[in-house]
């Protein structure tokens, strides 16, 4: 198990009713770890919508977790 | 300079910052907060950004519009937080020697920042609906 802490904004911090939270995790990669959350908080945006970034920088789905890591799930961006 | 303001956007301090004697042309754009969206009439709307990533992302885009265009200077500015109708939401501003280039870069880093920058938008609907705009899923289809 490892811990990672997850920020949440627009739709998914809604629907995760916070924008952060420290989450011990199996996950091996920010794909497993958004399915993980998906099933537990009933987000409704399959990951094929989203994009994943690990500590501040966009990273693929397969991207290795470690300890101590911060993940963002982004939505479908809508600026402008 | 990427740069997101929790307040009221400024254009004529950007300009200051953009002035340059070698500069024979300045394009600006500005994105107002609009009435209408997918034919829905709109009162308000709030934006959110992932302010590291957005401004990372920010500053990549205007890298990129200087290696692809002979510009001199490039700004963009972003609100976050909760605009009314008529708000001034985004605004780009390029300096080149000639209009071309600038008119081109202008395009370019709106276009980009769009398509790329994490922020999102929540409209708030007549009648009290709110949404985040592109995060219907995809069983719940356009409304």
């Amino acid at each position: 198990m490892k811990s990672v802490r997850v920020q949440y904004f627009a739709i998914l911090r809604e629907q995760r009713g916070e924008a952060r939270e420290t989450v011990s995790t199996g996950a091996n990669t920010a794909g497993e770890l958004y399915e993980e959350l998906r099933a537990r908080h009933g987000f409704t945006l399959p990951a094929e919508r989203l994009r994943a970034a690990v500590n501040d920088e966009f990273a693929p789905w397969t991207a290795a977790l470690r300890d101590g890591d911060t993940l963002v799930f982004l939505p479908p961006v809508a600026g402008g | 300079m990427f740069k997101l303001f929790a307040e009221p956007i400024d254009p004529a301090a950007l300009v200051r910052g953009l002035r340059d004697p070698a500069a024979g042309a300045c394009a600006t754009f500005e994105g107002w907060v609009r009435d209408r969206s997918d034919g829905r009439q709109v009162q308000a709307l709030d934006y959110e950004a992932y302010a590291p990533l957005a401004e990372k992302e920010g500053e990549r885009i205007l890298s990129e519009a200087r290696a692809k265009f002979p510009i001199l200077k490039a700004v963009c500015a972003h609100r976050t937080g909760a605009l009314a109708l008529g708000d001034l939401a985004v605004w780009v501003g390029v300096t080149a020697e000639h209009r071309s280039a600038a008119f081109e870069a202008c395009r370019y880093v709106i276009d980009q920042a769009k398509a790329r920058v994490p922020i999102w938008k929540r409209e708030h609907y007549v009648g009290g609906v709110t949404e985040w705009v592109n995060a219907a899923a995809p069983s719940e289809g356009r409304k």
